[in-house]
């Protein structure tokens, strides 16, 4: 590692540097290259991060990230309030979103159930999710959660939770990657694997 | 020279900072190759380095990065194969704190795994009486690696199997210290594992049915006859469904916080008379036993796979005498092809040996980390 003479340029390396996929020596170009624009770039950059991290909200509904308290999914009279579909995070709401091919409401899990990385039922955001069905009058819940052993399980645990509210649980096309390759998923066969879904069986 | 259709060997290996070797590059006959020299002069690690191309790890030491040379930062093993006419290079890297990269003909694998059962191999080695004095965990080992050499299917569902066990485990730890119990969860993890779990233990059963014929024969052919020795498989799905057993052990397993049952408790008998091997044989039997069951697998694999695999003979006459050697290396050099590596301190020995056998061969002696052939 370069030494850097000044303790403000080295905090703010430092910094950049804990974000996912940026080493110290890339850490150190954004650096150099916000020196050279204007105070301003620097100044909106800082307030944007600081905005976005203090003022978002999660959903109340579907724990999507929201500007309020429910996000602009579940606020758009658009959409299908009687279709719920199960993601494990945010991305996947994204992704998804990008297909263009749903039209209904999300339910974001935030995890996906692990023993193995400390992670249980209870630390997943389904707390609400029976009252949710109830009272909204939902048809059909829909999988698309990650095709390994933990996103299995998950599946799993969530069908006998809502089994008794007898309701359409359905899952998408096997063969889809999802999850952690749900990004490298093209738009369009992610798309048709959402319109051709399949009954949930064990 | 006379070639079978379907004939593996490993034509060639460059070796690069593995062990106490720094850079060697070796030419191999198609047929035997023998390695002479005084203990630790590291004649196994040449054996080692074979095993590793075709297993993906070494046969002696778990930890990859502990088979670099002590004053490097990686190692990098190739070799050049001929299989069925057509060349194929295995490479495989270990580098300090990179983790290990495996390629065939320039192209890395998804998965190291797959990699496994392409060029098939069995070590012969003083080490395996660890097979009959070790734990039962040596010995599933040990039979799941000659499945997967010729099972690709297995070895998934081997994978599979394990890590859904360390998600059990996981919860029945973590039920335990929040004293909130799911049954949903256990449910689960049953389904998943019975799934696996029932499809490898019939794997296991057909595979012992099929090994013990030919391993009776390499017995008796090796012991001269006269004794009976018995391997067995054993498990505790013979007894009752795999489905049964786990809802038996529920209980237990909450209390001790781990899965107490299943096909990770399974366990190979070997017996005299009868009796346990470990307790109850000669060292003579036990080395016996241990080639025979060796030479049987090496036989199986060709049975399935139509080629023989790289048989590798580890310091050999540690556990035969020289009789019983000349008539493996008879028997083996009576088949139409099949490589085979062997080291020995004696290279008068091997010489002998190998002049009354008319089968291409290839003789080095290693003395300072250098080769000559001889
Ligand atoms: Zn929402």
């Amino acid at each position: 590692m370069i030494n850097i003479s000044s303790k403000l340029v080295r905090d703010a390396v430092q910094e950049l540097a804990k974000l996912p996929g940026i080493g110290a020596k890339t850490a150190l170009r954004l650096v150099l290259h916000l020196l050279r624009q204007d105070v301003d770039t620097s100044v909106m950059l800082g307030n944007a991060i600081v905005s976005m991290r203090t003022n978002i909200k999660f959903c109340i509904k579907c724990h999507n990230i929201a500007d309020g308290d429910y996000c602009h999914i579940c606020t758009n009279p658009q959409r299908d309030g009687s279709t719920i579909c199960i993601v494990e995070n945010i991305k996947d709401v994204m992704v998804i979103e990008n297909t263009g091919q749903f039209k209904g409401l999300y339910h974001v899990l935030g995890g996906i159930i692990s023993p193995m990385d400390g992670i249980g039922p209870s630390h997943l955001n389904l707390d609400n999710i029976e009252k949710r069905i109830v009272e909204n009058n939902v048809k059909e819940v829909i999988f698309a959660l990650p095709t390994t052993i933990e996103g299995d399980t998950t599946s799993f645990y969530i069908f006998k939770k809502l089994k008794p509210l007898n309701l359409n649980i359905t899952t998408l096309a096997r063969g889809v990657a999802i999850g952690d390759d749900l990004e490298y998923t093209d738009e369009i066969t992610l798309g048709r694997s959402l319109v051709n879904r399949v009954m949930y069986s064990v | 020279m006379h070639q079978h259709p379907f004939s593996m060997f490993l034509k060639q290996l460059n070796i690069l900072n593995f062990k106490n070797y720094e850079e060697s590059s070796l030419e191999f006959s198609p047929r035997i190759n023998c390695f002479a020299g005084n203990n630790g002069v590291g004649k196994t690690n040449i054996l080692d380095a074979i095993h590793y191309l075709s297993l993906t790890k070494s046969y002696f030491n778990p930890v990859d990065t502990q088979n670099i040379n002590y004053s490097k930062d990686f190692f990098v093993l190739e070799g050049k194969y001929v299989l069925d006419g057509v060349a194929e290079n295995v490479f495989c890297g270990v580098q300090r704190n990179q983790g290990k990269k495996f390629k065939r003909n320039d192209k890395e694998y998804g998965k190291i795994s797959e990699h496994i059962g392409l060029i098939p191999v069995v070590m012969i080695s003083p080490g395996d009486s660890e097979l009959i004095l070790g734990g039962s965990e040596m010995r599933r080992r040990y039979i799941d690696s000659v499945i997967s050499q010729y099972n690709r299917h297995y070895l998934e569902q081997l994978i599979r199997y394990n890590h859904v066990l360390q998600q059990r485990n996981s919860y029945l730890k973590m039920a335990a210290k929040s004293g909130i119990f799911d049954t949903t969860m256990i449910e689960m993890f049953d389904m998943q594992l019975i799934k696996c779990g029932e499809y490898i233990f019939e794997e296991r059963k057909i595979f012992f049915s099929r090994l013990q014929p030919v391993f009776d024969q390499y017995y008796e052919f090796l012991s001269g006859g006269a004794e009976l020795v018995q391997l067995k498989y054993e498990s505790a799905l013979f007894i009752e469904s795999f489905a049964d057993l786990l809802a038996h052990s529920i209980e237990k397993d909450k209390i001790l916080q781990y899965t107490t049952s299943g096909i990770h408790k399974d366990d190979l008998s070997m017996e005299i008379y009868g009796l346990p091997i470990k307790k109850n044989g000669s060292q003579g039997q036990q080395k016996t036993l241990l080639v025979a069951l060796k030479l049987a697998q090496y036989q199986f694999i060709h049975q399935i796979r139509s080629l023989y695999p790289i048989l590798l003979l580890d310091d050999i006459f540690d556990k035969l005498d020289e009789k019983r050697v000349r008539q493996i290396i008879t028997v083996v050099s009576e088949l139409q092809n099949g490589q085979i590596f062997i080291t020995d301190t004696h290279p008068q020995r091997l010489k002998g040996i190998l002049a009354e056998l008319e089968v291409d061969n290839k003789v080095y002696f290693i003395e300072n980390n250098l080769f000559t052939t001889i």
